[in-house]
């Protein structure tokens, strides 16, 4: 499709603008001018209308299409939360404001959703506090090892430089441990794809911070030990952190603060309905136990005895700050709003839905799809394409094919330790007659591989393009139209 | 619940299927065999009228009837209502990360389309796809000089937003790079000291333009002594003003980045923003973040791609040139809608007419007595002022007024305890602008 920029033409406007109700000065002097006007498409506001409609229709999103990327919970998003989120008296608040003298007065409103937000999730969690600060899943996790950092730091043990991570973990984890300051090692998991023990044990030490798990793991397993494994952490003087990117399993099931995690994040575009924008805006609040309070990040949300809410910044130990101002308040707000719709009883109910459909894909897909570990699954469950590379398709193969068949593809290749992983995670909103047609496409694709693997291995023929050239694009990048 | 689809009968029948009669032994199957937390502190669901009612309530208990004239880097611009259609188009907000090419070319090509945008405005080569923020996409630039370099010492201004220099100074706190914050000030001079901090250990010197206090700078004498130190010059910048100022690219700057709320996206008490980030070619694999780029299909067909995914975490891991991974992306296409609706000439009447009444607002307010200006006569849309006491004061006053009649700098800079930061825009009008010096006088 064209580029929006191949469709200018001068002299057209997509945009009317006030006059000038004051002297038009030339306010700005000649020496800092830009001697040549910005090219920015000159196009009519239908232009713009229909130019981005159309490259609308060549996505596949929640609303058009089943979308069991696992580990990144698709859920349906309530239709109602945009407009909240749209309500002028939410959109027009500028951030700046309750930093005025008498100006908390001002924001009382978006003050509370903050604060109850804050409330509700720290209950979910089972910790002493939140903060809604982080801005996406892995700056929450930035910012929760940024607190291991700070206790340590606090209790004079310079020694901790090490952050201890599964093999199964997430990018993000090691990512975020470096940005941090820590070293990081790899812990193996064991034949059942839990956390190796015995090799826990052994890297333990005076100089491990801390270990991140993500529970349940990636795998969509609950590490039966999780328990055991805080226990070792915590003799050894380090503390745990929770990825929860798979929060949407447990959720008003187990609270991760009971299991003795001390710091958590989580993705409120997955497990709490925002929107995933096309790869944000997310937002990852991190929940803590009571020893890493005083180095949260600030400014924090208090509510006072006479029942307003104020910001305060007077925590000597707090991290400082991680955020311009209270974290992605337009995602929060949707979240919240998620929150009051469950109520007590809905959260639960959304975790033994996601987990009953991630176990029925799995219990369906087993006598055709290898499983590196034989085992009940939590929301979502992680195939093998091991038997079909015997035919030449692999798992990237069936992610094409299922493209074809009018399924968005589930995540492939990863977790790393599942050669040729096909990772589905359906989530609790899908109804079992969209599941049971997506199991269907998945049986025709293995039999198909059997049959004309060439099929599969051609796939995608329907979409607007084909498979893309994707060495061209990294060796001789092309990256911007610079016109 | 209406999200949940499963009814009593598919249930049963799903149980049947995974071997289990109950969801209690579904859980126990799934190794979690305590007992479920009572979450007693929680109250039962609400149907959506009641909670549209509780948050339609929480919102008319923020006062956004006050005429604003904050900013300090975050800007109440008009915005058109088709930007709002487009990011609303639930193809686009309900899609994630665009890993599957062939089933996100709308993302994929929009995130193409503003990265080209960015470049355009900062004169630069590539930009990626976004970043968090402004305060991030900082930080980020000051690790990627460090990178680029090998050096861990950057040298700020203090006429950097004080609100990314302290995110800035918290990411960096377990560290090892150096921050050198060179004192604000209002002539030359500040320009000399900054040049006098760079050293051969400096990796980059972080500026801002327009600066907190809106002024203007040109840049080219301290970009190019960084280069002669083999230092990199970094910029955060405010894209409304790029439309008639100076790219950022021509005055030699290495790295780009800024707030991107100011184009199309709503105050929002703080976000979601958008940070974006460009570069030089030279130095474009070392870039964090995202990037989208232009390839073919197995039939020759144009198409987009996410590219050079080598320097991301999913693959790199603990070595990734950033951790980020969800970023703002449909911040990023409501910038690009935004831009696209604005275009070329729209752009720049938005930039004029906020330098005009900035500078209409100012002469009127230094008529008041007492009040002096700060700074000379370049600046864009926001300016400083000193009053005869202390700015918070005032305007606490001018709150009982109905004005947010701007930020008073104190808070950050001590020694600018009576000085006052206003910010005009092209939403406010000529009325507005008189009623607020009117006000001001009345206060003071």
């Amino acid at each position: 499709m064209k580029l929006i920029f191949s469709i200018s033409r001068s002299g057209r406007r997509g945009s009317s603008i006030p006059k000038a109700d004051v002297p038009e000065v030339n306010a700005i002097p000649p020496q800092f001018r830009r001697k040549k006007s910005a090219e920015l498409p000159e196009v009519s506001e239908q232009e713009v209308i229909r130019h981005f409609t159309a490259l609308s229709r060549k996505n596949m999103g929640v609303d058009t299409n089943f979308y069991p990327l696992g580990s990144c919970t698709m859920k349906y998003n309530p239709k109602f939360h945009e407009r909240i989120a749209a309500l002028p008296g939410f959109a027009e608040l500028h951030p700046l404001l309750p930093q005025l003298r008498h100006g908390g007065a001002l924001t009382q409103g978006a003050l509370a959703v903050i604060y109850e937000a804050e409330r509700i999730l720290s209950e979910l969690l089972g910790f002493s506090a939140c903060t809604m600060q982080p801005l996406a899943g892995a700056h929450g996790e930035l910012a929760g090892v940024m607190l291991i950092a700070a206790y340590h730091k606090a209790c004079n043990d310079d020694r901790r430089k090490v952050m201890l991570i599964p093999d199964a973990a997430h990018g993000t984890n090691p990512a975020s441990a470096a940005v941090a300051g820590f070293d990081t090692v790899e812990i193996a998991s064991d034949s059942e794809g839990n956390v190796d023990l015995e090799d826990l044990k052994k890297h333990l030490g005076p100089e491990v911070a801390g270990l991140m798990l993500t529970c349940p793991n990636t795998l969509g397993l609950f590490d039966p030990n999780v328990k055991e494994i805080c226990r070792l952490v915590h003799e050894a003087g380090g503390l745990c952190y929770c990825d929860g990117a798979n929060f949407n399993a447990i959720i008003g099931r187990v609270r991760p603060g009971d299991l003795g995690f001390d710091v958590m994040h989580v993705n409120l575009h997955k497990t709490f309905s925002t929107p995933h924008g096309g790869g944000g805006p997310g937002s990852g609040p991190v929940g803590v136990a009571e020893k890493l309070v005083p180095y949260l990040p600030i400014s924090r949300v208090a509510k006072r005895s006479d029942g307003t809410y104020a910001l305060e910044y007077d925590y000597p130990d707090s991290i400082g700050y991680i955020a311009p101002f209270y974290g992605n308040f337009g995602i929060i707000l949707r979240a919240y709003a998620y929150m009051l719709t469950l109520g007590r009883e809905g959260f639960r109910r959304v975790s033994e839905n996601a987990v009953l459909n991630a176990n029925y894909i799995r219990c369906r897909l087993a006598p055709y799809y290898d499983q590196k570990y034989n085992r009940f699954s939590m929301h979502e469950c992680v195939f093998s394409a091991s038997r079909q590379v015997a035919k030449g398709v692999h798992a990237l193969d069936i992610a094409k094919a299922l493209i074809d068949r009018g399924y968005h593809p589930p995540t492939i290749y990863f977790p790393l330790i599942v050669p040729e992983a096909l990772m589905i995670e359906p989530t609790e909103t899908e109804s079992k007659d969209t599941i049971d047609s997506f199991i269907e496409a998945m049986i025709e694709i293995a039999k198909m591989t059997e049959t004309n693997p060439e099929q599969i291995q051609q796939a995608p023929v329907k979409t607007p393009v084909k498979r893309m050239d994707e060495t061209r694009a990294a060796r001789t990048p092309v990256v911007a139209d610079l016109g | 619940m209406p999200y949940i689809a499963n009814t009593e009968a598919d249930v049963k029948e799903m149980f049947k299927t995974i071997g289990c009669d109950s969801f209690e032994q579904m859980w126990e199957k799934a190794q979690i065999k305590s007992p479920p937390p009572s979450l007693d502190t929680l109250h039962s669901g609400l149907s959506e009228y009641e909670v549209v009612r509780h948050l339609n309530e929480l919102a008319a208990r923020n006062a956004t009837q006050l005429v604003n004239f904050l900013g300090a880097g975050y800007y109440d611009h008009i915005i058109p209502a088709a930007v709002g259609e487009i990011t609303g188009r639930s193809e686009f907000y309900t899609a994630y990360t665009p890993y599957q090419p062939e089933a996100s070319q709308g993302t994929l090509q929009a995130i193409y389309e503003y990265q080209s945008m960015i470049c355009r405005l900062t004169g630069l080569f590539v930009a990626n796809a976004s970043l968090y923020d402004g305060g991030t996409a900082l930080f980020e630039a000051m690790m990627m000089a460090g990178r680029i370099t090998r050096r861990r010492q950057a040298v700020i201004s203090e006429a950097v937003s004080p609100i990314f220099r302290r995110m800035i100074e918290c990411y960096s706190s377990n560290l090892d790079i150096e921050l050198i914050q060179v004192p604000s000030g209002t002539d030359d001079s500040a320009q000399k000291q900054l040049m006098d901090a760079i050293t051969e250990d400096t990796a980059c010197v972080i500026v801002q333009y327009p600066n907190v206090f809106g002024t203007i700078e040109a840049w080219g004498e301290v970009t190019a002594h960084a280069h002669a130190k083999g230092a990199l010059a970094v910029c955060s910048c405010y894209p409304v003003a790029l439309a008639v100022l100076t790219p950022p690219g021509e005055m030699g700057f290495d790295i780009v980045t800024g707030e991107g709320q100011s184009i199309g996206i709503p105050l929002s008490f703080g976000g979601p923003y958008l940070g974006f980030m460009a570069t030089t070619e030279k130095h474009m694999r070392k870039m964090p973040g995202r990037i989208c780029g232009r390839t073919v299909d197995s039939d020759g067909k144009d198409g987009f791609v996410l590219t050079l995914q080598t320097r991301e975490q999913h693959i790199r891991r603990a070595s990734a040139m950033s951790n980020i991974c969800s970023n703002e992306s449909l911040c990023a296409l409501t910038a690009l809608v935004y831009l696209c609706c604005m275009g070329k000439q729209g752009l720049i009447d938005v930039a004029e007419l906020c330098a005009a009444k900035a500078a209409f607002a100012r002469s009127e307010i230094l008529k008041i007595d007492g009040v002096k200006p700060v700074g000379g006569d370049a600046f864009f849309n926001e300016f400083v002022i000193s009053l005869p006491g202390d700015a918070a004061e005032v305007v606490g006053k001018m709150i009982d007024k109905g004005f947010a009649a701007g930020f008073p700098l104190g808070r950050y800079y001590p020694d600018r305890k009576n000085q006052l930061l206003i910010a005009v825009t092209e939403k406010r009008t000529r009325e507005e602008i008189k009623a607020l010096a009117n006000a001001l006088e009345a206060v003071l």
